[in-house]
Protein backbone atom coordinates (compact mmCIF):
# COMPACT_ATOMS: atom_id res chain seq x y z
CA UNK A 1 0.00 0.00 0.00
CA UNK A 2 1.36 3.42 -0.99
CA UNK A 3 -0.31 6.73 -0.05
CA UNK A 4 1.07 9.87 -1.70
CA UNK A 5 4.37 8.10 -2.25
CA UNK A 6 4.56 6.88 1.36
CA UNK A 7 4.85 3.13 1.82
CA UNK A 8 2.52 1.67 4.45
CA UNK A 9 4.17 -1.41 5.92
CA UNK A 10 2.19 -4.61 6.15
CA UNK A 11 2.48 -4.75 9.89
CA UNK A 12 0.47 -3.96 12.97
CA UNK A 13 0.68 -2.03 16.21
CA UNK A 14 0.20 -3.96 19.42
CA UNK A 15 -1.67 -2.45 22.31
CA UNK A 16 -2.63 -3.66 25.76
CA UNK A 17 -5.57 -3.32 28.17
CA UNK A 18 -5.49 -0.46 30.67
CA UNK A 19 -7.84 1.27 33.09
CA UNK A 20 -8.80 4.85 32.36
CA UNK A 21 -10.74 7.79 33.67
CA UNK A 22 -11.59 11.25 32.44
CA UNK A 23 -11.67 14.34 34.63
CA UNK A 24 -12.84 17.85 33.88
CA UNK A 25 -10.78 20.74 35.23
CA UNK A 26 -12.44 24.15 35.21
CA UNK A 27 -11.15 27.54 36.27
CA UNK A 28 -11.85 31.24 36.04
CA UNK A 29 -10.51 31.17 32.49
CA UNK A 30 -9.03 28.72 30.04
CA UNK A 31 -5.48 29.81 30.86
CA UNK A 32 -5.79 28.66 34.46
CA UNK A 33 -7.69 25.51 33.55
CA UNK A 34 -4.74 24.64 31.32
CA UNK A 35 -2.24 25.42 34.08
CA UNK A 36 -3.98 22.96 36.41
CA UNK A 37 -4.54 20.27 33.80
CA UNK A 38 -1.00 20.52 32.43
CA UNK A 39 0.43 20.12 35.90
CA UNK A 40 -1.88 17.17 36.57
CA UNK A 41 -0.92 15.39 33.36
CA UNK A 42 2.79 16.22 33.60
CA UNK A 43 5.38 13.46 33.96
CA UNK A 44 2.84 10.96 32.68
CA UNK A 45 4.32 9.82 29.38
CA UNK A 46 4.68 6.13 30.04
CA UNK A 47 3.58 3.64 32.68
CA UNK A 48 7.11 2.23 32.55
CA UNK A 49 8.25 4.80 35.09
CA UNK A 50 5.56 7.46 35.54
CA UNK A 51 2.83 5.39 37.18
CA UNK A 52 0.28 6.50 34.62
CA UNK A 53 -0.11 7.95 31.16
CA UNK A 54 -2.11 11.13 30.95
CA UNK A 55 -2.86 14.03 28.70
CA UNK A 56 -5.27 16.80 27.90
CA UNK A 57 -8.03 15.51 25.65
CA UNK A 58 -9.61 18.82 24.60
CA UNK A 59 -10.80 22.26 25.68
CA UNK A 60 -14.39 22.61 26.87
CA UNK A 61 -16.79 25.51 26.41
CA UNK A 62 -18.50 26.84 29.54
CA UNK A 63 -21.72 25.23 28.31
CA UNK A 64 -20.04 21.82 28.44
CA UNK A 65 -18.70 22.02 32.00
CA UNK A 66 -20.66 21.26 35.18
CA UNK A 67 -20.08 24.69 36.74
CA UNK A 68 -20.44 26.74 33.57
CA UNK A 69 -16.82 27.90 33.49
CA UNK A 70 -14.15 27.28 30.85
CA UNK A 71 -12.36 23.99 31.27
CA UNK A 72 -10.38 21.16 29.79
CA UNK A 73 -10.88 17.43 29.90
CA UNK A 74 -7.97 15.14 30.71
CA UNK A 75 -7.62 11.38 30.37
CA UNK A 76 -5.53 9.25 32.73
CA UNK A 77 -4.54 5.66 32.00
CA UNK A 78 -2.85 3.07 34.21
CA UNK A 79 -2.24 -0.67 34.12
CA UNK A 80 -4.63 -1.35 37.01
CA UNK A 81 -7.42 0.22 39.03
CA UNK A 82 -5.43 0.66 42.24
CA UNK A 83 -2.58 2.35 40.42
CA UNK A 84 -4.94 4.66 38.58
CA UNK A 85 -6.77 5.64 41.77
CA UNK A 86 -3.49 6.43 43.53
CA UNK A 87 -2.12 8.48 40.64
CA UNK A 88 -5.38 10.37 40.27
CA UNK A 89 -5.56 11.25 43.92
CA UNK A 90 -1.94 12.34 44.11
CA UNK A 91 -2.10 14.42 40.96
CA UNK A 92 -5.48 15.98 41.82
CA UNK A 93 -4.22 16.88 45.29
CA UNK A 94 -0.89 18.33 44.26
CA UNK A 95 -1.77 19.89 40.92
CA UNK A 96 -5.47 20.82 40.77
CA UNK A 97 -6.30 21.52 44.41
CA UNK A 98 -3.29 23.84 44.47
CA UNK A 99 -4.11 25.70 41.26
CA UNK A 100 -5.94 29.05 41.72
CA UNK A 101 -9.70 29.12 40.96
CA UNK A 102 -9.76 25.48 39.87
CA UNK A 103 -12.57 22.96 40.30
CA UNK A 104 -12.49 19.26 39.46
CA UNK A 105 -15.29 17.05 38.16
CA UNK A 106 -15.80 13.53 36.90
CA UNK A 107 -15.71 13.14 33.13
CA UNK A 108 -16.96 9.56 33.10
CA UNK A 109 -20.10 8.56 34.94
CA UNK A 110 -20.23 4.84 34.31
CA UNK A 111 -17.89 2.12 35.53
CA UNK A 112 -16.34 1.50 38.91
CA UNK A 113 -16.15 4.67 40.98
CA UNK A 114 -12.71 5.78 42.21
CA UNK A 115 -12.04 8.63 44.63
CA UNK A 116 -11.65 12.15 43.33
CA UNK A 117 -12.51 14.48 46.20
CA UNK A 118 -13.44 11.64 48.55
CA UNK A 119 -10.09 11.76 50.36
CA UNK A 120 -8.94 15.22 49.29
CA UNK A 121 -11.74 16.62 51.41
CA UNK A 122 -9.69 15.97 54.55
CA UNK A 123 -7.47 18.85 53.50
CA UNK A 124 -10.42 20.95 54.68
CA UNK A 125 -9.54 19.98 58.27
CA UNK A 126 -13.16 19.66 59.30
CA UNK A 127 -14.34 22.82 57.55
CA UNK A 128 -15.15 20.95 54.33
CA UNK A 129 -18.79 20.86 53.27
CA UNK A 130 -20.56 18.10 51.38
CA UNK A 131 -23.30 18.87 48.86
CA UNK A 132 -25.38 16.34 46.98
CA UNK A 133 -26.55 17.80 43.72
CA UNK A 134 -28.47 15.78 41.16
CA UNK A 135 -27.61 12.53 42.93
CA UNK A 136 -23.86 13.28 42.91
CA UNK A 137 -21.78 14.27 45.90
CA UNK A 138 -19.47 17.24 45.75
CA UNK A 139 -17.01 18.59 48.30
CA UNK A 140 -16.45 22.25 49.03
CA UNK A 141 -12.97 22.49 50.51
CA UNK A 142 -12.02 25.90 51.91
CA UNK A 143 -8.74 27.18 50.46
CA UNK A 144 -7.00 30.53 50.57
CA UNK A 145 -8.53 31.84 47.32
CA UNK A 146 -12.07 30.75 48.23
CA UNK A 147 -13.35 27.21 47.86
CA UNK A 148 -12.07 24.20 45.91
CA UNK A 149 -15.07 22.38 44.50
CA UNK A 150 -14.47 18.73 43.74
CA UNK A 151 -16.76 15.86 42.83
CA UNK A 152 -16.47 12.91 45.19
CA UNK A 153 -15.72 10.20 42.63
CA UNK A 154 -15.18 9.60 38.95
CA UNK A 155 -15.83 6.54 36.82
CA UNK A 156 -13.08 4.15 35.82
CA UNK A 157 -13.50 2.05 32.69
CA UNK A 158 -11.55 -0.51 30.66
CA UNK A 159 -9.42 1.11 28.00
CA UNK A 160 -6.58 0.44 25.59
CA UNK A 161 -3.03 1.77 25.77
CA UNK A 162 -0.02 1.66 23.53
CA UNK A 163 -1.54 2.11 20.08
CA UNK A 164 1.23 3.50 17.88
CA UNK A 165 2.71 4.12 14.50
CA UNK A 166 6.15 5.09 13.27
CA UNK A 167 7.00 7.76 10.75
CA UNK A 168 10.17 7.05 8.79
CA UNK A 169 11.68 10.02 7.01
CA UNK A 170 14.77 11.09 5.12
CA UNK A 171 15.72 13.64 7.78
CA UNK A 172 14.98 14.55 11.38
CA UNK A 173 13.21 17.87 10.56
CA UNK A 174 11.02 16.11 7.99
CA UNK A 175 10.06 13.36 10.46
CA UNK A 176 9.17 15.97 13.06
CA UNK A 177 7.10 18.03 10.61
CA UNK A 178 5.10 14.92 9.70
CA UNK A 179 4.58 14.12 13.38
CA UNK A 180 3.36 17.65 14.07
CA UNK A 181 0.85 17.39 11.22
CA UNK A 182 -0.30 13.99 12.50
CA UNK A 183 -0.72 15.22 16.08
CA UNK A 184 -2.71 18.25 14.97
CA UNK A 185 -5.14 15.96 13.16
CA UNK A 186 -5.30 13.44 16.00
CA UNK A 187 -6.07 16.06 18.65
CA UNK A 188 -9.45 16.52 16.95
CA UNK A 189 -10.40 12.91 17.74
CA UNK A 190 -12.22 12.44 21.07
CA UNK A 191 -11.42 9.77 23.68
CA UNK A 192 -7.69 9.59 22.91
CA UNK A 193 -4.48 11.13 24.16
CA UNK A 194 -0.96 11.08 22.86
CA UNK A 195 0.93 11.14 26.18
CA UNK A 196 4.48 11.92 25.08
CA UNK A 197 5.94 15.44 24.83
CA UNK A 198 4.07 17.21 22.05
CA UNK A 199 2.49 13.83 21.33
CA UNK A 200 5.71 12.46 19.82
CA UNK A 201 8.28 9.98 21.13
CA UNK A 202 11.72 9.65 19.60
CA UNK A 203 12.90 6.87 21.90
CA UNK A 204 10.62 4.02 20.90
CA UNK A 205 11.33 0.91 22.92
CA UNK A 206 11.34 -2.83 22.51
CA UNK A 207 10.35 -5.27 25.23
CA UNK A 208 13.34 -6.46 27.32
CA UNK A 209 17.00 -5.63 27.42
CA UNK A 210 20.40 -7.24 27.67
CA UNK A 211 20.40 -5.80 31.19
CA UNK A 212 18.20 -8.01 33.39
CA UNK A 213 16.79 -5.16 35.47
CA UNK A 214 15.39 -3.25 32.50
CA UNK A 215 11.89 -4.19 31.23
CA UNK A 216 12.34 -2.13 28.04
CA UNK A 217 15.20 -0.76 26.00
CA UNK A 218 15.86 1.16 22.80
CA UNK A 219 14.20 -0.17 19.65
CA UNK A 220 17.54 -0.78 17.94
CA UNK A 221 15.95 -2.12 14.74
CA UNK A 222 14.62 1.41 14.09
CA UNK A 223 17.67 3.39 15.24
CA UNK A 224 19.21 4.97 12.13
CA UNK A 225 22.71 5.18 13.61
CA UNK A 226 22.72 1.39 14.15
CA UNK A 227 21.84 0.48 10.57
CA UNK A 228 25.13 -1.34 10.12
CA UNK A 229 25.34 -2.69 13.63
CA UNK A 230 22.08 -4.52 14.30
CA UNK A 231 19.27 -6.34 12.47
CA UNK A 232 17.87 -3.12 11.10
CA UNK A 233 14.39 -2.42 9.74
CA UNK A 234 15.62 0.68 7.96
CA UNK A 235 16.61 1.15 4.34
CA UNK A 236 19.63 3.35 3.53
CA UNK A 237 17.62 6.55 2.78
CA UNK A 238 15.92 6.59 6.23
CA UNK A 239 17.71 8.95 8.57
CA UNK A 240 15.12 9.54 11.28
CA UNK A 241 12.20 7.64 12.85
CA UNK A 242 9.63 9.05 15.26
CA UNK A 243 6.73 7.34 16.97
CA UNK A 244 3.30 8.49 18.01
CA UNK A 245 1.79 6.55 20.92
CA UNK A 246 -1.96 6.62 21.47
CA UNK A 247 -4.04 5.67 24.50
CA UNK A 248 -7.77 5.49 23.95
CA UNK A 249 -10.96 4.63 25.75
CA UNK A 250 -11.58 1.88 23.17
CA UNK A 251 -9.73 0.14 20.34
CA UNK A 252 -12.09 1.84 17.86
CA UNK A 253 -11.02 5.27 19.17
CA UNK A 254 -7.36 4.35 18.72
CA UNK A 255 -7.97 3.08 15.18
CA UNK A 256 -9.76 6.32 14.32
CA UNK A 257 -6.89 8.41 15.70
CA UNK A 258 -4.27 6.30 13.91
CA UNK A 259 -6.05 6.75 10.61
CA UNK A 260 -6.28 10.52 11.08
CA UNK A 261 -2.60 10.74 12.04
CA UNK A 262 -1.30 8.56 9.22
CA UNK A 263 -3.45 10.44 6.70
CA UNK A 264 -2.00 13.74 7.87
CA UNK A 265 1.58 12.44 7.80
CA UNK A 266 1.09 10.98 4.35
CA UNK A 267 -0.37 14.30 3.29
CA UNK A 268 3.19 15.66 3.31
CA UNK A 269 4.15 12.73 1.12
CA UNK A 270 7.39 11.44 -0.34
CA UNK A 271 8.06 14.89 -1.80
CA UNK A 272 8.67 16.09 1.76
CA UNK A 273 10.88 13.17 2.68
CA UNK A 274 8.29 10.94 4.32
CA UNK A 275 9.10 7.44 3.07
CA UNK A 276 7.39 4.84 5.23
CA UNK A 277 4.79 4.33 7.96
CA UNK A 278 5.39 1.38 10.21
CA UNK A 279 4.30 0.31 13.69
CA UNK A 280 5.58 -1.16 16.91
CA UNK A 281 5.16 -4.88 16.40
CA UNK A 282 6.69 -6.95 19.14
CA UNK A 283 5.57 -10.39 18.03
CA UNK A 284 2.68 -10.65 20.47
CA UNK A 285 4.75 -10.06 23.61
CA UNK A 286 3.10 -6.75 24.40
CA UNK A 287 -0.67 -7.07 24.24
CA UNK A 288 -3.80 -8.53 22.68
CA UNK A 289 -4.99 -5.56 20.59
CA UNK A 290 -3.62 -5.58 17.04
CA UNK A 291 -4.01 -2.57 14.76
CA UNK A 292 -3.13 -3.58 11.21
CA UNK A 293 -1.99 -0.45 9.38
CA UNK A 294 -3.32 -1.47 5.99
CA UNK A 295 -6.74 -2.40 7.38
CA UNK A 296 -6.95 0.92 9.19
CA UNK A 297 -6.00 2.85 6.05
CA UNK A 298 -8.15 0.77 3.65
CA UNK B 1 -55.66 5.68 29.24
CA UNK B 2 -56.87 8.54 31.41
CA UNK B 3 -55.78 9.49 34.90
CA UNK B 4 -57.56 7.68 37.71
CA UNK B 5 -59.55 10.49 39.30
CA UNK B 6 -61.33 10.71 42.64
CA UNK B 7 -63.83 13.57 42.63
CA UNK B 8 -65.49 14.42 45.94
CA UNK B 9 -69.26 14.00 45.85
CA UNK B 10 -69.63 16.64 48.57
CA UNK B 11 -67.26 18.66 50.74
CA UNK B 12 -65.55 16.61 53.45
CA UNK B 13 -67.14 17.01 56.90
CA UNK B 14 -64.48 15.01 58.74
CA UNK B 15 -60.76 14.57 58.19
CA UNK B 16 -59.96 11.91 55.62
CA UNK B 17 -56.85 9.72 55.54
CA UNK B 18 -56.10 9.70 51.80
CA UNK B 19 -52.95 7.59 52.09
CA UNK B 20 -54.45 4.53 50.28
CA UNK B 21 -55.05 6.66 47.19
CA UNK B 22 -51.52 6.48 45.78
CA UNK B 23 -50.32 4.75 42.58
CA UNK B 24 -48.45 2.05 44.55
CA UNK B 25 -51.63 0.88 46.28
CA UNK B 26 -53.99 1.31 43.32
CA UNK B 27 -51.97 -0.42 40.61
CA UNK B 28 -53.33 -3.84 39.69
CA UNK B 29 -56.67 -3.25 41.40
CA UNK B 30 -59.95 -3.68 39.52
CA UNK B 31 -62.49 -0.79 39.44
CA UNK B 32 -64.59 -2.71 41.95
CA UNK B 33 -61.68 -3.16 44.33
CA UNK B 34 -60.87 0.53 44.08
CA UNK B 35 -64.50 1.48 44.72
CA UNK B 36 -64.59 -0.62 47.87
CA UNK B 37 -61.25 0.63 49.23
CA UNK B 38 -61.59 1.16 52.94
CA UNK B 39 -60.75 4.74 54.00
CA UNK B 40 -60.51 6.25 57.47
CA UNK B 41 -63.00 9.13 57.59
CA UNK B 42 -63.16 10.84 60.96
CA UNK B 43 -63.75 8.07 63.49
CA UNK B 44 -65.19 5.53 61.03
CA UNK B 45 -64.27 3.51 57.97
CA UNK B 46 -65.90 4.26 54.64
CA UNK B 47 -65.70 2.90 51.09
CA UNK B 48 -63.97 5.15 48.55
CA UNK B 49 -67.01 5.11 46.27
CA UNK B 50 -69.18 6.56 49.06
CA UNK B 51 -67.03 9.72 49.10
CA UNK B 52 -65.78 9.99 45.54
CA UNK B 53 -66.94 9.68 41.96
CA UNK B 54 -64.24 7.46 40.51
CA UNK B 55 -63.27 7.65 36.83
CA UNK B 56 -60.30 6.79 34.63
CA UNK B 57 -58.07 3.76 34.52
CA UNK B 58 -54.41 4.85 34.71
CA UNK B 59 -53.34 4.14 38.27
CA UNK B 60 -49.84 5.54 37.57
CA UNK B 61 -51.47 8.96 37.36
CA UNK B 62 -53.93 9.73 40.13
CA UNK B 63 -55.99 12.92 40.72
CA UNK B 64 -57.92 13.68 43.90
CA UNK B 65 -60.27 16.58 44.64
CA UNK B 66 -58.63 18.88 47.11
CA UNK B 67 -59.86 19.74 50.58
CA UNK B 68 -58.19 21.21 53.67
CA UNK B 69 -59.39 18.04 55.43
CA UNK B 70 -57.61 15.69 53.04
CA UNK B 71 -54.71 14.36 55.16
CA UNK B 72 -51.78 12.05 54.38
CA UNK B 73 -52.17 12.41 50.59
CA UNK B 74 -49.25 10.69 48.86
CA UNK B 75 -48.02 9.09 52.07
CA UNK B 76 -45.21 6.64 51.34
CA UNK B 77 -45.71 6.75 47.58
CA UNK B 78 -42.74 5.51 45.53
CA UNK B 79 -43.81 6.01 41.92
CA UNK B 80 -46.15 7.67 39.49
CA UNK B 81 -47.91 10.98 39.80
CA UNK B 82 -50.47 12.27 42.26
CA UNK B 83 -52.25 15.57 41.75
CA UNK B 84 -54.43 17.19 44.40
CA UNK B 85 -56.83 19.56 42.65
CA UNK B 86 -57.14 22.29 45.26
CA UNK B 87 -55.96 22.44 48.87
CA UNK B 88 -54.61 19.56 50.90
CA UNK B 89 -54.63 18.95 54.64
CA UNK B 90 -51.78 17.88 56.88
CA UNK B 91 -48.97 15.41 56.22
CA UNK B 92 -49.03 15.67 52.41
CA UNK B 93 -46.18 13.58 50.95
CA UNK B 94 -45.18 12.22 54.34
CA UNK B 95 -42.54 9.44 54.01
CA UNK B 96 -42.80 9.68 50.22
CA UNK B 97 -39.93 7.87 48.45
CA UNK B 98 -40.45 8.61 44.77
CA UNK B 99 -42.74 9.92 42.06
CA UNK B 100 -44.23 13.39 41.84
CA UNK B 101 -46.90 14.91 44.03
CA UNK B 102 -48.50 18.22 43.09
CA UNK B 103 -50.93 20.21 45.21
CA UNK B 104 -52.52 22.88 43.07
CA UNK B 105 -53.69 24.79 46.15
CA UNK B 106 -52.16 25.13 49.60
CA UNK B 107 -51.03 22.41 52.00
CA UNK B 108 -51.37 22.19 55.77
CA UNK B 109 -48.99 21.22 58.56
CA UNK B 110 -46.09 18.81 58.15
CA UNK B 111 -46.15 18.71 54.34
CA UNK B 112 -43.31 16.50 53.00
CA UNK B 113 -42.35 15.58 56.54
CA UNK B 114 -39.64 12.91 56.66
CA UNK B 115 -39.62 12.87 52.86
CA UNK B 116 -37.25 10.21 51.49
CA UNK B 117 -37.36 10.94 47.77
CA UNK B 118 -39.38 12.24 44.84
CA UNK B 119 -40.71 15.72 44.16
CA UNK B 120 -43.43 17.51 46.12
CA UNK B 121 -44.80 20.67 44.54
CA UNK B 122 -47.18 22.97 46.41
CA UNK B 123 -48.55 25.68 44.16
CA UNK B 124 -50.09 27.70 46.99
CA UNK B 125 -48.77 28.11 50.52
CA UNK B 126 -47.39 25.48 52.87
CA UNK B 127 -48.13 25.26 56.58
CA UNK B 128 -45.68 24.97 59.44
CA UNK B 129 -43.03 22.24 59.71
CA UNK B 130 -42.62 21.70 55.98
CA UNK B 131 -40.07 18.90 55.35
CA UNK B 132 -39.49 18.46 59.05
CA UNK B 133 -39.32 15.50 61.42
CA UNK B 134 -42.46 14.21 63.09
CA UNK B 135 -42.78 15.12 66.78
CA UNK B 136 -40.23 13.15 68.80
CA UNK B 137 -38.25 12.07 65.75
CA UNK B 138 -34.79 13.42 64.94
CA UNK B 139 -34.60 12.90 61.20
CA UNK B 140 -36.57 15.19 58.98
CA UNK B 141 -36.58 15.15 55.22
CA UNK B 142 -33.67 12.96 54.03
CA UNK B 143 -33.85 13.21 50.21
CA UNK B 144 -35.99 14.64 47.43
CA UNK B 145 -37.12 18.10 46.44
CA UNK B 146 -39.95 20.26 47.79
CA UNK B 147 -41.14 23.27 45.80
CA UNK B 148 -43.47 25.86 47.31
CA UNK B 149 -44.75 28.50 44.90
CA UNK B 150 -46.25 30.62 47.66
CA UNK B 151 -45.21 31.17 51.28
CA UNK B 152 -44.21 28.60 53.88
CA UNK B 153 -44.93 28.64 57.61
CA UNK B 154 -42.65 28.34 60.62
CA UNK B 155 -39.96 25.72 61.24
CA UNK B 156 -39.42 24.77 57.62
CA UNK B 157 -36.86 21.92 57.43
CA UNK B 158 -36.75 21.24 61.17
CA UNK B 159 -34.18 18.42 61.65
CA UNK B 160 -33.73 18.23 57.86
CA UNK B 161 -30.95 15.83 56.79
CA UNK B 162 -30.66 16.10 53.01
CA UNK B 163 -32.49 17.22 49.86
CA UNK B 164 -33.74 20.62 48.80
CA UNK B 165 -36.64 22.85 49.76
CA UNK B 166 -37.28 25.69 47.31
CA UNK B 167 -39.67 28.42 48.47
CA UNK B 168 -40.57 31.05 45.92
CA UNK B 169 -42.39 33.23 48.46
CA UNK B 170 -41.59 34.01 52.10
CA UNK B 171 -40.77 31.67 54.97
CA UNK B 172 -41.71 31.94 58.63
CA UNK B 173 -39.71 31.77 61.84
CA UNK B 174 -37.09 29.14 62.72
CA UNK B 175 -36.24 28.35 59.11
CA UNK B 176 -33.91 25.34 59.03
CA UNK B 177 -33.93 24.94 62.80
CA UNK B 178 -31.90 21.95 64.02
CA UNK B 179 -31.02 21.15 60.42
CA UNK B 180 -28.15 18.66 59.92
CA UNK B 181 -27.69 18.95 56.13
CA UNK B 182 -29.46 19.84 52.89
CA UNK B 183 -30.42 23.08 51.22
CA UNK B 184 -33.33 25.45 51.76
CA UNK B 185 -33.66 28.34 49.31
CA UNK B 186 -36.10 31.20 49.92
CA UNK B 187 -36.78 33.82 47.29
CA UNK B 188 -38.68 36.15 49.60
CA UNK B 189 -38.23 37.24 53.21
CA UNK B 190 -37.58 34.97 56.16
CA UNK B 191 -38.74 35.22 59.75
CA UNK B 192 -36.69 35.50 62.93
CA UNK B 193 -34.38 32.82 64.36
CA UNK B 194 -33.36 31.33 61.02
CA UNK B 195 -30.89 28.47 61.44
CA UNK B 196 -31.63 28.05 65.17
CA UNK B 197 -29.44 25.16 66.46
CA UNK B 198 -28.45 24.36 62.91
CA UNK B 199 -25.51 21.86 62.65
CA UNK B 200 -24.81 21.83 58.93
CA UNK B 201 -26.64 22.60 55.69
CA UNK B 202 -27.31 25.71 53.64
CA UNK B 203 -29.98 28.38 53.85
CA UNK B 204 -29.94 30.42 50.65
CA UNK B 205 -31.89 33.63 51.14
CA UNK B 206 -32.67 36.13 48.38
CA UNK B 207 -34.97 38.46 50.31
CA UNK B 208 -34.10 41.88 51.68
CA UNK B 209 -31.80 41.97 54.73
CA UNK B 210 -33.12 39.92 57.61
CA UNK B 211 -32.35 39.82 61.27
CA UNK B 212 -29.94 36.99 61.93
CA UNK B 213 -29.24 35.53 65.35
CA UNK B 214 -26.16 36.61 67.27
CA UNK B 215 -24.88 33.04 67.11
CA UNK B 216 -24.14 33.37 63.40
CA UNK B 217 -20.80 34.94 62.42
CA UNK B 218 -20.18 36.89 59.25
CA UNK B 219 -17.61 35.31 56.89
CA UNK B 220 -17.87 38.07 54.29
CA UNK B 221 -19.00 38.42 50.70
CA UNK B 222 -18.00 35.67 48.25
CA UNK B 223 -18.52 34.17 44.82
CA UNK B 224 -19.00 30.49 45.61
CA UNK B 225 -18.24 28.01 42.85
CA UNK B 226 -20.79 25.46 43.98
CA UNK B 227 -23.76 27.83 43.67
CA UNK B 228 -24.04 27.78 39.84
CA UNK B 229 -23.81 24.00 40.00
CA UNK B 230 -26.47 23.81 42.71
CA UNK B 231 -28.84 26.13 40.90
CA UNK B 232 -28.21 24.41 37.57
CA UNK B 233 -29.44 21.24 39.27
CA UNK B 234 -32.82 22.92 39.79
CA UNK B 235 -33.24 23.81 36.13
CA UNK B 236 -35.62 21.00 35.29
CA UNK B 237 -37.93 22.01 38.14
CA UNK B 238 -39.22 25.22 36.58
CA UNK B 239 -38.54 27.47 39.55
CA UNK B 240 -37.20 31.00 39.84
CA UNK B 241 -33.98 29.62 41.34
CA UNK B 242 -32.51 28.53 38.03
CA UNK B 243 -32.55 31.98 36.40
CA UNK B 244 -29.19 32.96 34.95
CA UNK B 245 -28.97 36.05 37.15
CA UNK B 246 -29.45 33.98 40.28
CA UNK B 247 -26.65 31.61 39.22
CA UNK B 248 -24.07 34.39 39.10
CA UNK B 249 -24.94 35.96 42.44
CA UNK B 250 -22.46 36.94 45.09
CA UNK B 251 -23.42 35.92 48.60
CA UNK B 252 -22.69 36.99 52.17
CA UNK B 253 -21.78 33.85 54.13
CA UNK B 254 -22.90 33.64 57.75
CA UNK B 255 -21.84 30.55 59.64
CA UNK B 256 -23.49 28.93 62.65
CA UNK B 257 -25.33 28.10 64.79
CA UNK B 258 -22.26 28.62 66.97
CA UNK B 259 -24.24 27.92 70.14
CA UNK B 260 -24.21 24.25 69.10
CA UNK B 261 -20.77 24.34 67.39
CA UNK B 262 -22.70 24.31 64.14
CA UNK B 263 -21.05 24.49 60.72
CA UNK B 264 -24.17 25.42 58.81
CA UNK B 265 -24.38 28.48 56.63
CA UNK B 266 -26.85 31.20 55.77
CA UNK B 267 -26.04 32.62 52.36
CA UNK B 268 -27.55 36.06 51.82
CA UNK B 269 -27.67 36.80 48.12
CA UNK B 270 -26.21 40.24 47.52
Amino acid sequence: MIINGVHIDETFAEAFPMRATRVIVTAQNLKWAHHAAQAMTGFATSVIACGCEAGIERELDPAETPDGRPGVSALLFAMGGKGLAKQLETRAGQCVLTSPTSALFAGIVEGEQIPLGKNLRYFGDGFQISKRIGGKRYWRIPVMDGEFLCQETTGMIKAVGGGNFLILAESQPQALAACEAAIEAMRRIPNVIMPFPGGVVRSGSKVGSKYKTLPASTNDAFCPTLKGQTRTELSPEIESVMEIVIDGLSDADIAKAMRAGIEAACGLGAANGIRRISAGNYGGKLGPFLFHLREIMA
Amino acid sequence: MTALSFTLKSPLRQRLDASPLVPDRLLGKSPKEIATLDLQYGNRRIAAADLFDIAGDDAESVRISGSPKLDFAGRGMTRGSLIIDGDAGAYVGMHMKGGRLCVSGSAGLYAACELKGGIVEICGNAGDLLGSALPGNKKGMSEGVVIVRGDAGDRVGDHMRRGSILIEGNAGMYLGARMTAGTIAVRGRIGACAGYAMKRGTLLVYGSPVSIGATFNDCGLHTLGFLPLLLKGYQGLNTCFSETRACRSRVRRLVGDLSVQGKGEILLVA
